[in-house]
Order: C-alpha cells, then sequence, then structure tokens
C-alpha cells in the first residue's frame, strides 16, 4: 500500500508557482530522498507533507487518508528539523516525550518509548542533559529520537546533516540508513547533497524548479539521466556536456570545435538534429591513437591521489583561467604538462544524448 | 513583523489583545483625543459653558509671553541637563573604559542613581542647598557666596539642572561604556601601532565610534529633561521663583490643575505631544541607521 | 590596555574614584541627617559625620511618620508603593507577551491597525494628557485606589516592542517543531514560549519595577485619600511641612527609605538591570 500519495500536488505564493505539479507515490518501508538545487522548492514540498506550508492544489494522502486539511500532528508524520529545534528550555527526555504528553498517552507508556528510543540511538546516558550540553552528533541523535517515539507512520528529514562537520556527517548517514532498514519506517528526505542522496534513498526524485526531473532508482538516474539537468546535478565532477549535431546520416556527432565522434549505432531518426553530448569525466579515456574522439588543451592538473582530474578546454583557440570546460578523470597519479594538447578517446556505451531543445534524452 | 509559520484566524488573537487595546483606548486614545478637542474650546471660570474657538488657544498661547519663556527656559534647561549629564558619563566612561580591575565596582557605584525617583533626587538636593541650613550653602559662605534659591532664579535653576542631570549620569555612562565596548579591540591596537596615544586614540577612534551612541542619549536626555523631570522641579522650586523654573510640563500641570484653565492647559497638552512625536521619529529614524553600525 | 601607562591607569581610577564620591555625596549626606536628633539637624554647620539616633529615626517615621505631614506611617506608604509598583510590573508585562504573541505569531484581519495604536502610546506619556486621563479615571470612579494607581500605566509600547523582537528571534523551527507535537497556541505559549524568554521577562521586571516604584505625578493627581499615599509622594508632602518646621532628619530618612528599594533591586540584579535598559531602547 502507498504510504504516501502525491497527485499533482502545487504550491504558489501569490502568482509564483513553485511546485509545478507533482505526482508519485511513495511505498510502505521505502526511503526516498528529495534531492536538488537550493530554491528548487524540495523543502516546501517536504513541509506541504508535514502540514507546515498550506498546498494550494492536488492533493496528498498518507496511509490512504487524505491529509490537505489536517494539522501537522494529526498526519501521523514525524519531522527532523535541519537545525534540530529541539526546545532549549528542556531535558532530552523531556524533549522526546512533549509530544507523547500533549497526546495524553500514559505516563508509563512514555516512559518506555523514550527509554527504548535512547536504546536505540544510544543516547540513554543523556536523558537529563539540557540540549545545550550536549554536540552536534548528540543533538541529531535526540532529534531523531523525537520523531522515532512517535512511531509514526512517515519520517520526513528536512536536510538533517547539514549543520554538522563532514566527518560527522558520513558517520551519521550511515547511522540514518541504518535505523530506516531496522525500522522499517517510510521515510521522505530532502537534500541538497547527492553524496547523501545516492547512498540513502531507495528512490530519488531530482527536483528543479518545482518539477520532478526524474524519479528512480540511484543506478539508473546515474545511468540513464533523462534530462540534461539530471544528467549535470547528479555525479561529481559533473558531467561533461558539449553542444553538438549530429550529421546528415546520422553515424557521428559533429562538433562545433572540431573534432567528431562516431558512433557504432547509427541514429538514422534524428539525423542533422542539434543535441547535447554528454560524457561523465570517469568514463573518458586517453587516446592512443586519433581513434574516435576530441582534441583537448590542458589547463589545469589536479592531483588528488587516487584519482587524476585534468581540466581541459576545447578547441585551439587561447584560453582564459575561468574556463574549465571539460573535466577527466583518471585513476592514479598520472602528470601532464599544462597547456599542452592531448587526445580523448569516448566509449560509445558512455555517451549521452539529449535533445538540444527540450533537454530530453535520446536513447 | 510576522513569522513564517504562524496561526490562523481565530478568535484568539483579538482576545490575546484586548486588554493592551482597552487600556490604551480608555487610558491613552481617549484622553488624548480629548486634549485635541478641549485645545479649541473655552471654558468659562466656572465650567458652566464652553465655547467652541478653533485655534484661538494656540493664538493665546503663541502671544503669552509667559509662555513663550517657558518654551525657551525648557529648550535652556533640557539642553543643559543633557551637557552636564552626557558629558559627566562620557569622561567617567572612557576612564572605565582603561581599567580592568575594578571595573564592575565602579559600574556598580555608578549606576544606582538611576533607580532614584526624581522627586526625591529633588529633595536631596533640595537639603544640600537649604539657604539656611544646606551644607553647599554653608560652604558658599564661607569664601563669600550668598546663596538663595527661593530668591535667585538663575541659581534656582542651576539647582533644577544639576539634580535633573546628577540623575541621569547612569543612564549615559552604562551606554557609552557599552558602546566603547564593542568598538572592536584590533581596531585601538591597529592606531596604537599607527603611533597614536590615547588621547588621539579617543578623539579619531573611539569617539567618532561612538557617534551614534551619542546622538541617542542626546534625544533621550531631551526627553527625559522634557517629561521626566516634574518631580525634581516640584520638589525643590515648584518652578519658582518668579516662574524662572517653570518648565513646560509644570506649566501644563500648574495651568490645568491650580489655574483651571483647561482649554489653554490642553492647548500646551497638544503641543507637547507634537514635540514628543517629534522626538520619537527622530529616534526611530535614528534606530533604522544604528543598523549598519553595528 | 593596549599599552603600559600606569600613570594613566592611576588618573582613571582616581577620576572614577571622583565621580562615584559625587555621584554618592548627596547619598551620605542623607544618611548623615537620618543619623542626627532634630535637635542637631537645625545647628549650622550641620554634620558631615553620622549620629547615632538612626534606628530611633527609622522607628519614628516608619510607624508614626511626620506629624507635620499628615503622620502617616511610612510602612504604610511603603506598602502602598509596594503594592502599586507590583501591579504595575506584572500587569504591563502580563499584557505586553499576550499582545507581542498576538501579533507575532497570528495572521488576523487589522493587525497592523493593532501594532499602530499600541506604537502610538509611545507618544503619549502621562506628563501630556494630564487632566483628560484623570476625568476618565474620576468617572471610572477609580479615584484613591490601587486600581486607578496601577492600570492607566499599563499599557505599554515598550514592552511589548521588546517581547516582539525576543519573539521574531525565536527559531521558526520552535513553533513548527511544537505544531508536530500537536501543541496548539496557547499550549506553545505556556510551555514554550514564556520558558525561553524568562530572561528577557526578569530583565523588563527590574526596569518596571523601577518605573513603578517611582511614579510620582500620576498619583499625586488621583490621591487624595491619606491612606493610599505612596512613599515617593509622600516626601512632596513632608517637604512642604519642612516649610513650616524642618525635621530633616526624619525626611532625609524617609527619602532612604523611599529610594532603598530600587536602588537595592538595582545593585542586586545589576546584569538583569543592565539588560533591560539596553532592551527597551532598541
Amino acid at each position: 500500500m502507498a504510504q504516501v500519495l502525491l497527485s499533482n500536488v502545487r504550491k504558489s505564493y501569490g502568482d509564483v508557482e513553485v511546485i509545478k505539479g507533482v505526482d508519485w507515490q511513495i511505498n510502505d518501508g521505502e526511503f526516498v530522498v528529495i534531492v536538488g538545487p537550493s530554491g528548487c522548492g524540495k523543502s516546501t514540498l517536504l513541509r506541504m507533507i508535514a502540514g507546515l506550508e498550506t498546498i494550494s492544489g492536488g492533493e496528498i494522502s498518507i496511509k490512504g487518508t487524505v491529509v490537505n486539511k489536517l494539522e501537522p500532528s494529526e498526519r501521523d508524520i514525524a519531522m527532523v528539523f535541519q537545525n534540530y529545534a529541539l526546545y532549549p528550555h528542556m531535558s532530552v527526555y523531556q524533549n522526546m516525550a512533549y509530544g507523547l504528553k500533549i497526546k495524553k498517552i500514559p505516563k508509563e507508556e512514555i516512559e518506555e518509548r523514550v527509554q527504548k528510543a535512547a536504546e536505540i540511538l544510544e543516547i540513554e546516558d543523556y536523558l537529563e542533559r539540557s540540549p545545550r550540553q550536549l554536540s552536534g552528533g548528540q543533538r541529531q541523535r535526540v532529534a531523531m529520537g523525537r520523531a522515532i517515539v512517535r512511531q509514526p507512520a512517515v519520517f520526513l528529514f528536512d536536510e538533517p546533516l547539514s549543520n554538522l562537520d563532514a566527518k560527522l556527517r558520513v558517520q551519521m548517514r550511515l547511522e540514518i540508513k541504518k535505523l530506516q532498514e531496522n525500522l522499517g519506517i517510510t521515510s521522505v528526505y530532502v537534500t541538497h547533497d547527492q553524496v547523501e542522496a545516492m547512498t540513502l534513498g531507495h528512490r530519488l526524485a531530482v527536483l528543479n524548479e518545482g518539477v520532478v526531473e526524474q524519479l528512480g532508482t540511484p543506478i539508473e538516474i546515474y545511468e540513464k539521466p533523462q534530462t540534461v539537468f539530471v544528467a549535470g546535478f547528479i555525479g561529481s565532477p559533473s558531467m561533461n556536456l558539449i553542444n553538438g549535431k549530429l550529421d546528415d546520416e546520422g553515424n557521428s556527432i559533429v562538433l562545433p570545435e572540431g573534432g567528431t565522434v562516431k558512433l557504432s549505432k547509427g541514429k538514422k531518426q534524428y539525423k542533422g538534429q542539434e543535441i547535447t553530448l554528454g560524457i561523465r569525466p570517469e568514463h573518458v579515456t586517453l587516446a592512443k591513437g586519433k581513434e574516435n574522439g576530441i582534441e583537448v588543451k590542458i589547463s589545469v592538473v589536479e592531483q588528488l591521489g587516487a584519482d587524476t582530474l585534468v581540466h581541459c578546454t576545447l578547441g585551439k583557440g587561447e584560453t582564459k583561467i575561468s574556463d574549465t570546460g571539460f573535466v577527466v578523470r583518471l585513476s592514479g597519479i598520472k602528470t601532464f604538462e599544462e597547456g599542452s594538447f592531448m587526445s580523448l578517446n569516448f566509449a560509445d556505451k558512455h555517451l549521452h544524448m539529449f535533445d538540444a531543445k527540450t533537454g530530453k534524452r535520446i536513447e | 513583523m510576522l513569522k513564517r509559520v504562524h496561526f490562523g484566524t481565530s478568535v484568539l488573537p483579538y482576545l490575546l489583545l484586548a486588554p493592551q487595546i482597552i487600556v490604551t483606548l480608555v487610558f491613552f486614545i481617549w484622553p488624548a483625543s480629548q486634549a485635541l478637542y478641549q485645545s479649541l474650546l473655552i471654558e468659562d471660570a466656572f465650567g458652566l459653558s464652553s465655547e467652541f474657538v478653533w485655534f484661538e488657544n494656540f493664538e493665546n498661547l503663541v502671544s503669552d509671553k509667559t509662555y513663550l519663556n517657558s518654551f525657551q527656559r525648557t529648550a535652556m534647561f533640557s539642553f543643559s541637563v543633557a551637557f552636564i549629564a552626557m558629558s559627566t558619563a562620557l569622561v567617567l566612561a572612557s576612564m572605565a573604559d582603561r581599567v580592568i580591575k575594578g571595573a564592575l565596582t565602579y559600574r556598580t557605584l555608578l549606576i544606582w542613581p538611576y533607580a532614584v525617583a526624581p522627586v526625591i533626587a529633588g529633595a536631596l538636593w533640595v537639603f544640600m542647598f537649604d539657604p539656611t541650613l544646606g551644607i553647599f550653602v554653608y560652604a558658599l559662605k564661607a569664601i563669600g557666596y550668598e546663596w538663595n534659591h527661593k530668591l535667585n532664579g538663575n541659581e534656582a535653576m542651576f539647582l533644577v539642572v544639576v539634580a535633573s542631570a546628577w540623575k541621569q549620569v547612569a543612564y549615559n555612562f552604562l551606554f557609552f561604556i557599552a558602546a566603547m565596548q564593542s568598538i572592536p579591540k584590533s581596531l585601538i591596537e591597529a592606531a596604537a601601532i599607527d603611533g597614536a596615544g590615547p588621547v588621539k586614540r579617543f578623539f579619531s577612534i573611539i569617539f567618532p565610534l561612538i557617534t551614534p551612541t551619542t546622538f541617542f542619549l542626546l534625544v533621550v536626555n531631551v526627553v527625559y529633561a522634557f517629561f521626566d523631570t516634574f518631580g525634581v522641579v516640584h520638589a525643590i522650586t515648584q518652578g519658582g521663583p518668579a516662574k524662572a523654573t517653570e518648565i513646560l510640563v509644570y506649566k501644563v500641570f500648574y495651568d490645568g490643575f491650580v489655574g483651571l484653565d483647561l482649554g489653554g492647559s490642553a492647548a500646551q497638552s497638544v503641543i507637547l505631544m507634537a514635540i514628543v512625536i517629534v522626538l520619537t521619529v527622530i529616534q526611530f529614524r535614528y534606530i533604522e541607521k544604528k543598523v549598519e553600525y553595528t | 590596555m593596549t599599552e603600559h601607562r600606569p600613570i594613566l591607569t592611576f588618573i582613571a581610577h582616581l577620576t572614577l574614584i571622583l565621580g562615584i564620591a559625587l555621584v554618592a555625596f548627596p547619598i551620605w549626606v542623607t544618611f548623615v541627617a537620618a543619623s542626627h536628633e532634630a535637635a542637631r539637624m537645625v545647628q549650622v554647620p550641620l554634620p558631615l559625620l553620622p549620629g547615632d539616633q538612626f534606628f530611633v529615626n527609622l522607628r519614628e517615621v516608619f510607624v508614626n511618620g511626620i506629624a507635620g505631614a499628615g503622620g502617616i506611617p511610612v510602612g504604610l506608604m511603603m506598602m502602598n508603593s509596594l503594592i502599586v509598583a507590583l501591579m504595575i510590573t506584572f500587569g504591563k508585562i502580563a499584557i505586553s507577551l499576550i499582545s507581542a504573541f498576538a501579533i507575532v505569531y497570528f495572521k488576523f484581519p487589522f493587525r497592523m491597525a493593532f501594532f499602530w495604536m499600541i506604537f502610538i502610546t509611545l507618544m503619549l506619556p502621562v506628563e501630556v494628557r494630564i487632566l483628560p486621563t484623570f476625568e476618565v479615571v474620576a468617572n471610572l470612579g477609580m479615584l484613591n485606589s490601587y486600581w486607578g494607581l496601577s492600570i492607566p500605566l499599563i499599557a505599554s509600547a515598550t514592552a511589548t516592542f521588546l517581547f516582539r523582537q525576543v519573539f521574531l528571534t525565536m527559531p521558526d523551527e520552535m513553533l513548527e517543531a511544537a505544531r508536530v507535537d500537536g501543541a496548539g497556541p496557547l499550549r506553545f505559549f505556556w510551555d514554550i514560549l514564556l520558558p525561553l524568554s524568562r530572561t528577557n521577562i526578569a530583565a523588563l521586571f527590574v526596569i518596571m519595577f523601577i518605573y513603578g516604584w517611582n511614579q510620582y505625578l500620576w498619583p499625586l493627581l488621583i490621591t487624595t485619600d491619606r491612606s493610599m499615599v505612596t512613599v515617593v509622594m509622600g516626601i512632596k508632602q513632608m517637604l512642604e511641612a519642612a516649610e513650616q518646621a524642618p525635621q530633616w532628619n526624619l525626611i532625609m530618612m524617609t527619602s532612604l527609605l523611599a529610594m532603598l528599594p530600587p536602588v537595592a533591586v538595582v545593585i542586586a540584579m545589576q546584569s538583569l538591570f543592565v539588560r533591560g535598559l539596553t532592551e527597551t531602547e532598541k
């Protein structure tokens, strides 16, 4: 059964529409991550599910009940906020028990639930402390504990890790993943961090300007991005995107800066069309001779140890410092002379093509 | 102004606002509009009939020499109080900003007069300057000066100014010291490295940087001298001798309650209201600017 | 300090000590006067060192007052002052808290109109509406009552603004978390907002207590009944009596008593006082 169902959900502030008709269903026990650049409407969407923002159009239902007009506390959800939103004047125990107390749940049961959640999160020793005395990671756990004790149908996470330092973020990411798997509670998680999105979600929704560009598993999204936006947004460093044109037979792509890329399987139906060609930096290989690919000028080389990133510019003209253009990722330590030229080879199976006008994927 | 997330419309916010709004309407807005209305009336001596006279009360005031004198006197009084209270506080604050040891003790010992009621401040000073018994009068006599503020208008004015300023030093001191301590230490140190001595630093760095506070205090002090010194005057001189210390607030009270000139007193109230409005606007304008400095 | 200049530091200390002496001298004189018998207080020069009649005088004014000024015991006056000051303080804080809550956390028609109505009170100090306010209070039958002494003074734009500011800086997530937890407006106000504002409330309490205790013009206008006299007003009546028969030892003892509670509050709660003072001016 679908735990959360969104149909044609819209949100507008005056004339500005920020969520432009979102349709999807989230299954029981599923972990869905909404990812997108800042201002894409991802937090708004989550807050609409939570009941903290009104819904301008469409319907949201949770466990089969339409919740459009329900208060947050009546929606059977729990939320973990970006800055945790712990009540600073209450102890950890009181923070976790507050919602249950309002629900008039018997004292013994509150006690039991809080204890259990504290055990799961390993915060039993801090129950009497005030949030001020806790570290960032501990506060994060308390915020999750507050969500767990409610035993909700859906967990909502609003960028919960963005206030932690890099190391702790990785650790908490793993903990959240484990916790979600163990508890099996349907979760919706908002983040702008694609690593979090890729590692946490069973499915990802890539949101851009209020529109879901693609909804799919992390692998689907990585391997078959449906739009130029998704292609550019997921993956680090970003996918290289070059403008080009299919030749009159549809057998190869002509690049305006010079060079052609031959296709093993011709695309007759698109012949002569303007396209955007995409290739991920990790899929580019150095050409031994002049096989299938292009020549580039090396502008900056970054040694990362495990990998070497080579930033290049297409074409042979003069380059500016801000021109990075094309990135190649090679494993191991490789040395190159900056300013020199090299030839690159694109493997056919790693090429992505998008319609230059609509931005949609061409198979 | 409003929270991004808020509670929806219901009767509750009106209930929450009701006490404040009722008190405001009954004790502020209604009386103030009465004052406005009465300022346009002239009542006969027995309060039996009244006549609507438009701005005659105001015209009378403007041509009334005692009122104009009182106006001038109040301005003089206010700026004297502001000047004495602020300059004393500035000196003390700049010294307190220098010392590390005992800074808190000094602050404690300097700020308490703020809590003394104006009329008590008046009582203290009138006792020390009592023409027959006062301790200062005795000291002045020793150097050949005969003090009697009950006869000498200038002496009376001096006394109300000093008593009023005495009470206000504490307030100014607190704000000056807060302003000085909010100046980044690195700025002072940079100036010291540039070779500026303590005095030079005060005039070229500290004083310019606390200008917003100085200006703010000037407004606050003038407001204080205008409206909160009634008790001082009432205790020390009752406006005398020969109206030498009759400031505007005292005159409103006197003409209304003792002289029973309702129209004239109301007209004075209206003028005072206008002054408060101007001062409040200046103060709020300034607060907008303050944001840039901090 | 930036550089080591012992002479300057010495001058700084000296200036501060002189400043304190200047500020404190009137109090010393008051204290000295309050500790002598009446006979000593009519001989010039007046003493500069304390006498031994302090507790005698204290008892005298506290229980009997000053005969020439109506003979109202200062103990009674202080009780009146305390009641009025507390009523003003609690009244101001209570009505300002709830009105700021309404303005910040609710959206409703005429919200801004109410806000400006409260704002206007800033521009209407008692001093400029003496007579008509007196009439209102007289018509309501509130002359010579604690209600008349306190209620007209409890509307406060300053306190409302302060709490508005405090609430506005409260993170939005507090309310959101509370709503997810199922707390309604009043519950949120009581469980979350009030406890989180308690330092501001305490700071305001100090300022408003001083304000309430030191009220002078207003009680002067509306009290004629001697049992309702506050101690700050009482001083004035004693000064008038002093024109005939100066009893400076008793007057100064009363002055000391009248300034004691607010001064004690300032010194005992200094940091709250400083905080309150700077916050209410924002």
